[in-house]
C-alpha cells in the first residue's frame, strides 16, 4: 500500500461545512472527480492532501433531482473542476465562480460521460 | 524557376496532438536536425507560410481553427499531417471528440506515420512537400497563361 | 479611467506550441482580467477505457501526453497494481525510477529551452534542445523511444537494461551535467534573464497552496511537497528532498526546475548503485476490482489517476487530473496587474501541457 485514502461520505446539505474544515486545516484541494454508478447515481468525489496526507470527500447525487452547491466560494480554483463534472456528466451545480454555462469543452456530444456504457460515438 | 524549394515557410498547428509530434516538430528545428540550414523556418503567421503542418487528430472545436489558418495561406500550399493521430486518428480514433485525421476538414497533401513521428521522418516529409509545392506552383503558372491567352484572344 | 479593451491570445500562438486560449482584460499594457477557453485538445479518452482492456489502456495511458509519457504510464500501472494488490519485481521498480528520471531531466531542458524562446533568447533555447538531445538518445536507446517510451506494463517493465550499461549511462550523465551545468549558469546569472524573471508573477505561499497549485509552481512559492516523499517505486530506498524557492516568481520557479535536472541525475546514478538483480515483471491474473487514487510526481507536478474496477477487464471509470489542470487556476490569479508582454512567459512558467489538460 503506497497510502492510505480514507473517503467520508457525506449529505449534500454537509457537504460545504465538510469543505470548510478542509480549508480551516489548510488542505490542499488535489482534484474533484465525478464516477457513474448506476443509471441515475453519480459518485462526486472532493480530494483533499495535508502534508501528504490524503483524504476524499465523497457524496451521492442523481443529476435529474439533485443541485450540487458549488465550494468555488471557499476554494476558489473548484470551478475548473466544477466546470468539467458539469459538461461531462451533465450534473447541475450552483454558484461557480466562474461559469462556463457548458462551454468549458465543447464537444461533439452532450454529456458524453452520462451515456451509458459502450454507445457508439455519434 | 524553383522559387519554392529555396526558402520553404512552416506553420505548425497542434490540433489534438499528445505532444509527442509538436516536440518532434520542434526538434527537427534544432541544432542536432537543423532543418533552418535549408532554409526552413517555423513562423508563427499562417500568411507567411507555405507549408502547414498538423499534428494530432480534428476534434470539433478546433476543426474551425484548422480550416482558418490553411485558408490564410497564400497559395500554393502544402499540408502535412505528422504522426499517425494525424494520418487517420491513431489511438485516439474511438474517442467521443474525435473527428478523424485533418483530412476531414482540409486537403491533405503527405501524411508522415510513426508514433511519435521521428525528426528525420518529418524531415523528409517536407522535402516530399517541396515537390508538391512545385507542381501547384507550375499548375498555377500554367493556368495564368492559359487564361491570359483566351483573355487576348 | 482607461478604455478596457480584450485581447484574445492564442489559440494558435507562436509562443506556445499548443493550442490556449486566453480572453486577456486590458486597461492600457496592464492585464486586469483573464478568462481561459479550453478543450482545443479535448479528445474524451477517459471514455476508451469502456473500449479497451485494462492492459491495453496502458498504451493510451502513455498517449495522454508525449512529454511526461512515462510517468503517466507508470502511474496507471500502479494505480491498477494496488487494486490488485500485485507486489512488483524490485528490479521493474528501479527501472521505472531511472526512466522516470530520464524523463524529468528531457522535460526541464525542453521548458529551459522555451522559457528562453518566450524571453527571446534565441542561442539559450538551441543550446537547451542541444543537450535534451543527447538525453534523448540515451533514452532511445534504452527503451526504443525517443519520446513514447512504451516501457510500462501492468506488472513491471517490458524491457531490461544490463547492469554494465547503467553504469556507463552513470558515467556518461557525470559528463552530461557538466554540458548542462554551463547552460543553466546562463540562466541563474544572466542580467538579461534576470530581468525578464525576477519579481514577475508572484505567488505567494498560501496562495500557491489554497489555489492547488502543484510541482514545481508549489515548490517555488517555499511549499516543500514532492509526491516522491510518498515513496513509491524505488523511493522508498532512494529519498528525494523536494527543491524549494521562496521567491514564488518566474525566476524561482526556473530555479527549482534547473536544480531537479540535477537532483534528476543524481537519483539516477544512486538508482544506479543500488539497482537489484531478478525478474523485470510478473505474470498477471484476475481483473482488478475497487478503486485507488494514485499519485506520483511528474515533471510538472502532481498527477492524479483515479482507477475504478468492478471485475471485469474493462474499468468501470479512469479520471486523470494533470498537473497542468491544477496550475492554471494559479496563473489566472496572478496575472491580474502584469503587462500584456510578460503573459508569454508567465504561462510558459508553470510548463503547460495543454494536451494532459484536457486529455
Amino acid at each position: 500500500m503506497i497510502e492510505s485514502q480514507p473517503t467520508e461520505i457525506v449529505t449534500l446539505d454537509r457537504l460545504k461545512d465538510a469543505v470548510r474544515i478542509k480549508w480551516a486545516a489548510h488542505a490542499r484541494l488535489v482534484q474533484i472527480g465525478c464516477t457513474k454508478t448506476a443509471e441515475d447515481q453519480y459518485e462526486i468525489n472532493y480530494s483533499f492532501d495535508e502534508n501528504l496526507k490524503f483524504s476524499n470527500l465523497r457524496i451521492v447525487v442523481n443529476p435529474a433531482t439533485d443541485r450540487v452547491p458549488s465550494i468555488s466560494d471557499i476554494y476558489w480554483n473548484a470551478f475548473f473542476y466544477e466546470n468539467e463534472v458539469h459538461d461531462l456528466f451533465g450534473i447541475t451545480i450552483e454558484g461557480m465562480a466562474i461559469d462556463f454555462k457548458g462551454n468549458f469543452y465543447r464537444m461533439a456530444v452532450k454529456h458524453p460521460f452520462a451515456a451509458p456504457a459502450g454507445q457508439k460515438k455519434s | 524557376m524553383a522559387y519554392f524549394k529555396k526558402s520553404p515557410w512552416i506553420i505548425h498547428y497542434d490540433a489534438t496532438s499528445c505532444n509527442g509530434c509538436d516536440i518532434e516538430v520542434l526538434a527537427a528545428l534544432t541544432p542536432l536536425y537543423d532543418v533552418e540550414r535549408f532554409g526552413i523556418i517555423n513562423t508563427g503567421n499562417p500568411k507567411h507560410a507555405d507549408i502547414f503542418l498538423v499534428t494530432g487528430a480534428v476534434n470539433e472545436q478546433n476543426k474551425m481553427v484548422v480550416k482558418n489558418i490553411y485558408d490564410q495561406m497564400p497559395e500554393p500550399k502544402a499540408v502535412i499531417a505528422v504522426g499517425i493521430c494525424a494520418c487517420s486518428g491513431g489511438i485516439f480514433r474511438e474517442c467521443y471528440n474525435v473527428l478523424g485525421g485533418p483530412d476531414s476538414v482540409i486537403p491533405v497533401d503527405i501524411y508522415v506515420p510513426g508514433c511519435a513521428a521521428r525528426p528525420e521522418a518529418i524531415i523528409d516529409g517536407v522535402v516530399q512537400a517541396l515537390g508538391i509545392l512545385e507542381k501547384k506552383h507550375l499548375a498555377r503558372k500554367e493556368a495564368r497563361k492559359q487564361h491570359d491567352r483566351i483573355a487576348a484572344n | 479611467m482607461s478604455k478596457r479593451t480584450i485581447i484574445p491570445f492564442g489559440p494558435q500562438h507562436p509562443v506556445l506550441p499548443e493550442p490556449l486560449h486566453l480572453d486577456l482584460v486590458v486597461e492600457d499594457e496592464i492585464v486586469v482580467e483573464a478568462v481561459p477557453s479550453i478543450g482545443f485538445i479535448h479528445r474524451g479518452l477517459e471514455k476508451l477505457v469502456e473500449k479497451k482492456d485494462f492492459n491495453e489502456f496502458v498504451y493510451v495511458a502513455e498517449r495522454i501526453c508525449g512529454i511526461c509519457s512515462c510517468i503517466h504510464g507508470m502511474t496507471y500501472c500502479q494505480g491498477v497494481e494496488e487494486i490488485m494488490n500485485l507486489q512488483v519485481p524490485g528490479r521493474a521498480k528501479y527501472l521505472r525510477t531511472i526512466w522516470g528520471e530520464f524523463s524529468r531531466i528531457h522535460s526541464h531542458l525542453l521548458w529551459l529551452g522555451l522559457a528562453a524562446d518566450a524571453f527571446g533568447f534565441e542561442s539559450l533555447f538551441m543550446h537547451s534542445w542541444r543537450i535534451r538531445e543527447k538525453i534523448l538518445d540515451i533514452i532511445e536507446e534504452t527503451t526504443g523511444g525517443r519520446v513514447i517510451f512504451g516501457t510500462s506494463k501492468v506488472g513491471g517493465v517490458r524491457r531490461d537494461v544490463t547492469n554494465e550499461r547503467l553504469k556507463e549511462i552513470s558515467v556518461l550523465l557525470k559528463t552530461y551535467a557538466g554540458e548542462i551545468k554551463e547552460v543553466t549558469d546562463i540562466f541563474l546569472n544572466d542580467n538579461s534573464v534576470k530581468h525578464r524573471l525576477c519579481g514577475v508573477g508572484v505567488l505567494s505561499k498560501d496562495d500557491a497552496l489554497m489555489l492547488g497549485a502543484v510541482g514545481p509552481m508549489l515548490r517555488a512559492s517555499g511549499v516543500a511537497q514532492d509526491m516522491r516523499k510518498l515513496g513509491y517505486a524505488a523511493y522508498n530506498d532512494i529519498p528525494v528532498e523536494p527543491i524549494i524557492d521562496q521567491s514564488g516568481d518566474c525566476y524561482g520557479r526556473c530555479v527549482v526546475r534547473i536544480k531537479e535536472v540535477f537532483q534528476a541525475i543524481d537519483i539516477i546514478q544512486r538508482a544506479v548503485d543500488k539497482i537489484p538483480d531478478g525478474p523485470i515483471d510478473m505474470k498477471v491474473t484476475g481483473f482488478p476490482n475497487g478503486e485507488f487514487f494514485a499519485r506520483t510526481e511528474q515533471p510538472r507536478g502532481e498527477v492524479i489517476y483515479y482507477i475504478r474496477g468492478n471485475g471485469t477487464k474493462h474499468l468501470q471509470r479512469m479520471r486523470v487530473r494533470t498537473p497542468t489542470f491544477a496550475n492554471l487556476p494559479a496563473i489566472l490569479k496572478v496575472i491580474p496587474g502584469c503587462s500584456v508582454a510578460d503573459i508569454p512567459i508567465l504561462l510558459l512558467t508553470i510548463d503547460p501541457c495543454i494536451s494532459c489538460t484536457e486529455r
